[in-house]
């Protein structure tokens, strides 16, 4: 069962498609993004336009955060929005119960996030691995009619009045100051994803996700990475959860549904699984593209659906596949060691 | 407390019909199929079609006009589990298991979305409303239609039983389901067979469909995504890929639920189900009836 059995033949070899590549993987890419994002307002800064830029940052969080579960370590996770209503909660409730700051939420959202990736991640990561995606689907309408259910998260009408960000007395719950605050802390979160995605750690959540039984043999203890490739991935969504209250300053349990987790994971699909620029440009798109059509509206989940069954069976690398599962090592002068061996 | 015990009863025989379903897909291809809910839904909405289109006769023709019914969402359903299964599952057997799931989820919200283009996206009320004289058992209110429900349910699971176990399709299915690739060289037209296999559970959860439209009397798209869940748990709990494992489980989950709505109230049922999914996950995967199963490298 190896990653690459269904790969399409890819181009990478060609001359002009290496300097390509060349070009999109190299640092700089990371930092023109970011001044994209941050030269975005000049162009329309109204409060809608702003709104939507705002939310598709939140998305990138999002879609980077469940990339470390789904992409890097092959484990589907389709309760996601779960994590994303834990930290919109906690820090919900902290902040208007019991009138805590915003930023003095984080430490608390993190521990719960941590916590209830433990509670679900610890018993069913022993099984086989797609007991985790149904069993994160439960999760998630867990969360959602617990939320639904209880009165300190204000039952079905949820919690408003959330306050804007406030870091270190400077106010930033204007529209654009947020945006650029936003920005900011998706950007660190983007490049911590990739980096801890090309880290020790990271390497060895690929090596999972092509052949788990090979990286067992290979002394990888999995259970335990794949734990944490799924509490990295409850702390992600946990902190866009944060973000998503200071933005709204109300939430309600239907922000948390199924759909939400599906959208997700479309983003990650279609952007390809495992690459960072590829989910950041897919979350843009998936956010983006539904105020562009407003008219379709009534078709957009239906062809969302339709396009993650085309795009696995097509094109199951997604859009902008990432280079690690692209390159082929030159295999030859290892070959002709084992052939001299035999003889 | 008997009363308890016939509505955990019955909610839990319309649970193991989906489950069923699952189970046998599971069982076979290890594939878990999350568009099985959105057929149960498919079922429903198909049962309401016809009701509909054939008006008074279907009305006036009562409990068999509903049969009737029934057979036709049942051949519907299956069709459309054996379209989905040749579209949507067949182009990637061999592709990693990621890679499947996802298009299942895929697979589950096309359906659902696509029944919201054509049904509309508000919820619709069955035209057959079942609602017959009430029995007295043992303190239970029990009414004949229950009855007459939980009865259809049982002779379609005596007939799977006896078609796993009593006929050439069967053992082929239990030799796919044992080694899908020396069943291959025994003869056996694998494809075939999982196709039939995708046809007889779409068509049980079909029937649980119309059952469950003409009993609660309304239907909307999404209402097969939380029986999907629930129908999985079933499958968990009485051991995934065990065909009497599948009904067993339901059962049990419908009793689960019955007394936990009783404990804690309507609101935490479905948290009640799904805890308890979780729980007995840690304890004892292989579900009450399923054997341990070694994954082979």
């Amino acid at each position: 069962m190896t990653w690459t059995m269904k790969k399409a033949p890819t181009t990478a070899d060609t001359e002009r498609s290496r300097g390509l590549n060349r070009m999109f993987s190299d640092r700089r890419l990371g930092w023109l993004g970011l001044a994209v994002a941050l030269l975005a307002p000049f162009v329309s800064a109204s409060n809608y336009s702003l709104s939507v830029i705002t939310s598709a940052a939140l998305f990138v969080m999002l879609a980077v955060g469940l990339n470390i579960v789904v992409g890097y370590c092959g484990l589907l996770d389709l309760g996601y929005a779960a994590f994303f209503a834990i930290g919109a909660y906690v820090s919900g409730v902290l902040s208007t119960t019991y009138g805590w700051s915003l930023l003095a939420t984080v430490p608390v959202v993190l521990a719960a996030a941590v916590l209830a990736g433990i509670v679900i991640g610890g018993p069913t990561l022993r099984l086989r691995s797609d007991y985790l995606a149904i069993v994160t689907l439960g999760f998630g309408e867990i969360i959602r009619i617990t939320a639904n259910n209880l009165d300190i998260t204000g039952g079905p009408s949820g919690i408003y009045g959330i306050p804007g960000l406030e870091v270190f007395g400077f106010d930033l719950s204007s529209p654009v100051a947020f945006y650029y605050a936003a920005v900011v802390i998706v950007a660190l979160a983007v490049a911590g994803a990739a980096r801890l995605g090309r880290s020790r750690m990271g390497r060895a959540w690929r090596f999972i996700r092509e052949d788990e039984d090979a990286a067992e043999a290979m002394g990888i203890h999995t259970y335990k990475l794949k734990l944490a490739a799924y509490i990295a991935g409850a702390v992600w969504g946990g902190l866009a959860g944060i973000l998503f209250g200071a933005q709204l300053s109300a939430i309600s349990p239907q922000s948390f549904t199924f759909l939400w987790s599906a959208l997700i994971l479309l983003a990650v699909v279609l952007g390809g699984m495992g690459s960072t620029p590829g989910v950041v440009l897919g979350a843009i798109v998936i956010s983006v593209l539904p105020e562009l059509l407003r008219d379709a509206a009534d078709y957009r989940f239906f062809v969302f659906g339709v396009l993650l069954i085309v795009v696995m069976i097509f094109r199951p690398q997604g859009l902008w596949p990432s280079q690690a599962s692209e390159r082929t090592p030159a295999r030859v002068p290892e070959a002709d060691k084992e052939e001299a061996w035999q003889a | 407390m008997s009363q308890l015990i016939w509505n955990g009863l019955f909610v839990g025989s319309f649970y193991a019909l989906v489950a069923l379903g699952y189970s046998m897909v599971y069982g076979i291809i290890k594939l878990l199929n999350f568009a099985h809910g959105d057929i149960y839904m498919l079922g429903a909405f198909v049962g309401f079609g016809l009701l509909t289109m054939s008006g008074a006769l279907a009305t006036s023709a009562g409990f068999l006009g509903l049969l009737v019914v029934l057979l036709i969402a049942m051949l519907a359903t299956g069709t459309a589990g054996l379209i989905l299964e040749r579209v949507a599952y067949r182009p990637l057997r061999s592709a990693p298991r990621l890679s499947v799931l996802i298009t299942a989820v895929g697979a589950s919200f096309a359906l659902e979305y696509g029944m919201r283009l054509v049904a509309g996206p508000n919820p619709e009320v069955y035209p057959v409303r079942l609602e017959g004289t009430t029995l007295h058992v043992i303190g239970a209110r029990i009414t004949v239609e229950q009855i007459a429900l939980v009865a259809i349910a049982v002779v379609l699971m005596v007939s799977l039983q006896w078609l796993v176990m009593g006929t050439g399709t069967g053992r082929a299915m239990r030799a796919i389901a044992q080694d899908p690739k020396a069943s291959l060289y025994m003869g056996i037209n694998v494809n075939a067979v999982i196709a039939r296999t995708f046809f007889i559970g779409s068509a049980l959860a079909g029937a649980a469909g119309v059952m469950a439209g003409a009993y609660y009397g309304k239907i909307d798209f999404l209402m097969g995504f939380l029986i999907g869940l629930k129908a999985f748990t079933a499958a968990v709990i009485g051991g995934i890929g065990n065909i009497k494992g599948a009904m067993l489980g339901g059962l049990v989950l419908g009793m689960l639920e019955a007394f936990g709505t009783a404990w804690l109230g309507g609101e935490w049922r479905d948290v009640f189900a799904f805890g308890f999914l979780i729980v007995f996950l840690t304890l004892r995967p292989t579900g009450l009836l399923g054997e341990r199963v070694t994954e082979r490298v």
